[in-house]
This record gives C-alpha cells, structure tokens and sequence, in this order.
C-alpha cells in the first residue's frame, strides 16, 4: 500500500528530487500507534476550514493548559487543503488534526497517512456514543480500526414547498412512485417537482445509498467497485426516467440561477441533508415560511430508510507525536455538549453522536420552516441510514467521471446507466494506476 | 471609406472594451445588492444600493480578518515588487554593464527561469521550506516573491540601450564608486524600465496564488487572494459567504486599480521602449 504514489504522484516525485530519502517522520515507524499520554506541556495543531472554529477550540483552550490546540485554516478539503496534507505527510510536517470528510478518508487511509486511533482505550470506549453507521465510515469495517472520529453527518430528508403542494391539492410523496407522479402534476402546475444535481454526484451517492448501492468494499487487501448494483441502477433508472420526461429542471447545483429557481418556486422540492435547510434559507430569503421537510420518499411503502449526504471526521495524522492528547481533543470537540453546540452555532454543523441530535438547538421550531421542528425529522433519518455503505479512495477521480458524464445526459447525450458504467472502468483504472490492489 | 477605416477599429475597441468592462460592472452591481436581492434581481443594474451595509459585514466578519489579509496583500505584493525590482535591476545593470567570464551563461540561466511557470515551482519551494521547517509564515510566501527573471531581463535590455558606457567612465574618473554611480545616476537613466518592473512583478506577485496556497494554513498570514477563495469554497455550507466573497473581491482590485492608474505613464513609455530594443 505504501507503494502506492497516488494523488501524490507529483509531490513524490518532487521529494525525490530534492531530498532523496529526506527522514520524514510521517513515513515508517511503528503502524500503530502506542497512544501513551506525553510528557509536560503538548502544543497541537489542527487544520480545518469549519468557519468560526477558533471559538469552539477556545473553550477548550481555556480549561486545558496543559492541551494547547492551535488552529489553522485555509479552503475546503476538495479546493485545496487535502492537497496540502498530502504534501505535508510526505514533507513530514503534517498538523497533529486534520478535518477531512468521510468520502475523503479512503485515500489517506490507502497512502497510510493516518494515525490509527484504536489503541486509544478512551476512544474505543467512545464508540457507543456515535450514531452507529459513522462508525463504519471511520473504521471501513477493519478488525480494530479507528481513523477519524466522526464528526458531523448529512442525513436526507425532502424538503418541500407545503403553500405550493397544498395550493395544487398534491399529497405529499412518501413513496419514489409518488414522487414521479407528483412529478407530473408539478409540471402541470408550471414548476419543477425539483433540480436534477448534474454536476455534485454526492447526492446521487445519497440516494444510491438510501436504495441499498454499495459502491466500494474492501476485504482488508482488495478493493472491489460496483457502481452497477442493483441499488444504484434503480436509482439511475428512476432518474433517467425523470429527466427523459423533462419533469426536472437541470441547473447547475450551488449557483445563483439555481439559488434563484428555489426562490421563485421554479423548483418545489429538494431532497437533500440536514445542512441543506440553510441552504435553502440563504438562497431562497423570498420563500421563507412555505418549506416543509418530510422524511426521504421510501423505495417500498412503509419502508424507514434514509441516505446520507456529506459529513467529516477529526483524523489523527500519521506522525502526530501526540495521539493521546490529539484523540483526547478530538472527542471532546465531538461528543461534549459545549463543543457540539458551539460547531452548530458557528457553522451549522449537524452532531454525528446520539446524544448531539438531542441538543437544544436543534429541538426548536425553526421560523423559516413555518415552525416545524425539522430536525427531529433529521434525527429519525440519522439513525436510519445503513452502516455498510463504504466510500472509495479515488473519489475525487470517481465525481469528476460521473459529473462529465451526469452533464452530457442532461443535455441529452447518453444515459445515467452509461455514465455509471464508463465511471465504474475509470475508477478501477484509476486504482490500478496508483498500485491500489483491485478485485475484478 | 476613410470613415470605414475609422470606424472598423472602433467597433473592435469598443467590443473589447466592453468584454473587458462588464465583468467588473457585473461585480460593481453585485456587490451593491442585499443578498435577498442578489438572486431575485437582474445582474446587470442596481436594486436598493446596499453596498456599505455589505462593506460593513465584509470587515467585521471574523474580527475583521479582511482588512487583515488586505494588508497583507499589499505587504507581500508592494514588498515583493519594491526588493524585487531593485534585485532585478541590479541584477540587469550588472550583466550588461560589467565584462565578466560566465556573464552570458548567467544570462541565459536567468532568461531561462522566465520560462518556469510560478505554479510548477510552488511545491518544490514548499518541500524546501519544509527542510527549514519555515513554511506556514511570512518569509514562506515572501522571499520566494522576490525573484523575477523577467524583470532581470528587462533591466539588462534597458541598461544596455539608455545608460551610456560614456557617462559611467565620467563617474569613475570624477571618483564615484561603482555602488553610488547606480543609485544616483543608473538607476534613474532606467527609471521607466524599472516602473515596468515593479507593475509587472506587482501583478505576478498578486496573482501568484498556489505558493500561498500551498505554503500557509495560518489565517492571520493569507493574502486576499487565498482569503477569498478559501471563502467561496465554503459557499456551499456557509452561503452567507457569497456577499462577501463578491464585495471583497471588488475591494480587492481597489489596490490594483490605484496602482495602474498612478504608473500608468511609465507603464506605456517603459513597455515601449523595452519592445524595440
């Protein structure tokens, strides 16, 4: 595995070249760490782009003295900072924490930049706390695994727009097959029942995740990809079927135009995670108090399934010469009320432990929701959202072939089962490439 | 038909001009608008002019680091360009003014440099600086601004054609050393080339955005540039965000704007007379 040049193929080859075989401390050593307490005064640095973050970790500042934590920041994972960290693992100056989101940690686990944090007996001991599926996100079911501890999760709901659905006499969709037909009367009515994501296949992750896709696994020496499933073709069937029948709309996600079709109730329905709501709120300020939010539409009537969207975790770098007192902040900032209720505050984030979705924040009405306390809805989906569903460690690679793809069939030109399969080849290319052991 | 003649240019001009003007307009407008507004309004013209409201949000969010990273732009780019150009026309005089073995090997080293993009070096100058364990502060982004072949180059075509060989044995034999003859008598035959310099090296150096990028995860250190972008990747979570990455980036070329209006002159003279040698 080490072998494996990866996402850092570049800055490898760049180390070769002016330092041969430099004494990086982030490379060899033992593979597990011991996670005994260290000597005197521990300084650790922590890099993340959580907005207001610096607030959270002062409270922690101020009553451990001998745990300073000192924060750093920059873009998200994607725009640039999981860039960097590979480049300071293989520098040897990786910061003791990192932020790094679910669908990311695969690839740090595959160029061993992690520390594992399973010998820390107050961190194994912590499992029960988590809601039980981020625990697999973090462990990727390894035997005594523990890379990250889970910090924030995604969980979907439908977000809708109760004035519109009431208006046209439309029953609220529980069911996929009653989502398509509202669809239809949607139309009739002059809208878009919602927008097809073209570009962000994290949702389509999500909605493969709810309808039992499993895209990754990995038995401990091979990764096997099946973006084909049964799960996955049903969702991408589904779809195809709605954008053949132009009953959604096909903006580009995350930008104004699309903020302004929720704003001008082009769109009437969302189905996305918890952290949408703010979303939704920010982009579409003219609709406030006509959302609703209703669980996730059920592939079979009756069912409680939900999906997940997006979500990060602490991890512990590999290198980090303070992993006790590193897994020590990190489940404080993950699990105490005061860190929980400070990340919601500052940064919306939603908690991924049991006892977090219980915060008082988060049992309020919420006004731009008509009062509805939505995210008791976000609660029950929390904890309906399967364990086993495991991300890749080329995901990068894997969004950019499907959104290649996804755009192309929105304009027309093939279809999702296509994309699916030339981002499946693609993908096992893309593995195979950087030495990644796949089972075909 | 001699109107034709006139009027063709023109039209080119003018479509250019527009190309150029209305991204800026458009940012103009956007930033004057309410967030509510943004969104529900046409792009291109004013709805309730909210733009100090926004200015005010843009320099309190987060204590006000803004400002901060504004400053900081203007100490790395202003910096960079000031130690920059002297280096560079130092660097210039002496090729082309002294006779020394290696003289030309040098040059071409140096005029091979202008080909390496800035982006291709900021990795390698991080894994450096990692060596040094500097990275993540100010001489990280800093000292590696400093250099500009391009600028080298350029002060050696200038020296050669606008400070006489003549004029530099007056100033030996009346007694003045080598270093004093640059600073009072080169440096200002060169002047236009060296305003070149400095608005060349000014703008490489602002919009060399990977090295900070790769280089500082300290906030309090980030140039605009990088303070912004980081910004706007979190749009999607914090979509409060949009107003200010929009008003900050329009503050942020208040600076660029200022400094091309002020040399502007010497911009144009400098460029010229560097093109026909």
């Amino acid at each position: 595995m080490r072998a494996a040049l990866g996402l850092v193929l570049v800055s490898a080859l760049a180390l070769g070249a002016c330092s041969s075989g430099g004494d990086t401390s982030a490379e060899g050593g033992d593979t597990k760490a011991s996670c005994a307490p260290s000597e005197g005064n521990v300084t650790l640095t922590y890099t993340t782009w959580i907005p207001g973050i610096e607030n959270v970790v002062k409270l922690w500042n101020d009553k451990n003295p001998n745990i300073q934590v000192k924060v750093q920041t920059g873009p998200n994972g994607n725009g640039g900072t999981y860039a960097n960290f590979f480049n300071q693992l293989k520098a040897g100056n990786a910061p003791d924490l990192g932020h790094i989101e679910y669908d990311a940690l695969p690839s740090f686990r595959v160029q061993d930049g992690l520390t594992n944090l399973a010998d820390c007996a107050e961190v194994t001991a912590a499992k029960d706390q988590f809601v039980d599926w981020t625990w697999g996100q973090v462990s990727f079911g390894e035997q005594n695994a523990v890379y990250g501890i889970p910090q924030d999760t995604g969980p979907m709901a439908l977000f809708y727009r109760k004035d519109l659905f009431e208006k046209n006499n439309i029953p609220v969709p529980t069911t996929w097959e009653e989502y398509a037909a509202a669809a239809v009367k949607v139309k009739a009515a002059g809208g878009y029942i919602t927008n097809f994501s073209q570009s962000d296949i994290s949702q389509f992750a999500g909605l493969s995740w709810q309808a039992g896709g499993r895209w990754f696994a990995n038995d401990g020496t091979k990764w096997t990809v099946n973006l084909q499933d049964e799960g996955t073709t049903k969702v991408a069937n589904y779809w195809q079927d709605l954008i053949s029948k132009k009953l959604v709309s096909a903006v580009p996600p995350w930008t104004t135009e699309w903020d302004n079709a929720y704003n001008t109730g082009q769109a009437w329905t969302w189905v996305s995670a918890v952290w949408g709501a703010n979303s939704i709120k920010s982009g579409a300020p003219d609709t406030s108090g006509k959302w609703a939010v209703a669980p996730m539409p059920q592939w079979t009537a009756g069912g409680t399934v939900a999906g997940n969207w997006g979500g990060s975790s602490t991890a512990v770098f590999k290198g980090s010469k303070h992993p006790y007192e590193a897994a020590k902040f990190a489940l404080w900032l993950n699990t105490s009320e005061e860190a929980l209720t400070a990340l919601n505050k500052e940064a919306q984030l939603y908690p991924a432990t049991k006892a977090g979705a219980k915060l008082p924040a988060l049992s309020e009405g919420v006004e731009f929701y008509g009062g509805q306390k939505i995210y008791d809805v976000f609660a029950t989906a929390s904890t309906q959202v399967s364990p086993d569903f495991v991300w890749g460690p080329t995901m990068t690679s894997t969004y950019a072939t499907a959104s290649d793809g996804f755009k192309a069939v929105v304009s027309g030109t093939g279809t999702l089962l296509d994309t699916l399969k030339t981002t499946q080849a693609k993908t096992v290319e893309t593995l195979k490439s950087q030495s990644i052991p796949v089972a075909e | 038909m001699k109107n034709v003649n006139r009027l063709a240019p023109m039209l080119v001009m003018g479509a250019a001009t527009l190309y150029f003007l209305v991204p800026i307009w458009w940012l103009l407008v956007a930033a004057s608008k309410s967030r509510s507004q943004f969104t529900s309004t046409t792009p291109l013209w004013f709805a309730d002019f909210s733009l100090l409201d926004n200015l005010k949000e843009l320099f309190a969010y987060g204590d006000g680091v803004f400002l901060r990273w504004m400053l900081n732009s203007v100490v790395y780019t202003g910096g960079a360009a000031l130690l920059g150009t002297l280096l560079a026309a130092m660097c210039g005089y002496a090729l082309a003014k002294y006779r020394f073995p290696g003289r030309e090997a040098i040059f071409n080293i140096v005029l091979s440099g202008v080909l390496v993009p800035a982006t291709a070096l900021a990795l390698p100058l991080f894994l450096i600086f990692s060596q040094f364990q500097a990275t993540n502060t100010f001489w990280s982004v800093f000292l590696p601004s400093l250099v500009n072949p391009f600028g080298v180059y350029l002060a050696r075509i200038y020296a050669t054609a606008s400070v006489p060989d003549e004029l530099l044995e007056a100033a030996r034999l009346d007694g003045s050393g080598e270093v004093r003859t640059f600073f009072t008598i080169s440096t200002k035959l060169m002047f236009p080339a060296l305003v070149t310099i400095f608005l060349f090296h000014f703008v490489a150096v602002w919009n060399n955005f990977l090295l900070p990028l790769i280089m500082l995860g300290e906030e309090k250190l980030f140039p605009v540039t990088l303070g912004l972008y980081s910004w706007n990747t979190q749009v999607n979570q914090i979509p409060e965000l949009r107003m200010l990455v929009l008003t900050g980036a329009l503050v942020s070329i208040v600076p660029l704007v200022i400094a091309f209006l002020l040399l502007q002159r010497f911009w144009r003279n400098g460029l010229g007379s560097g093109a026909i040698k």
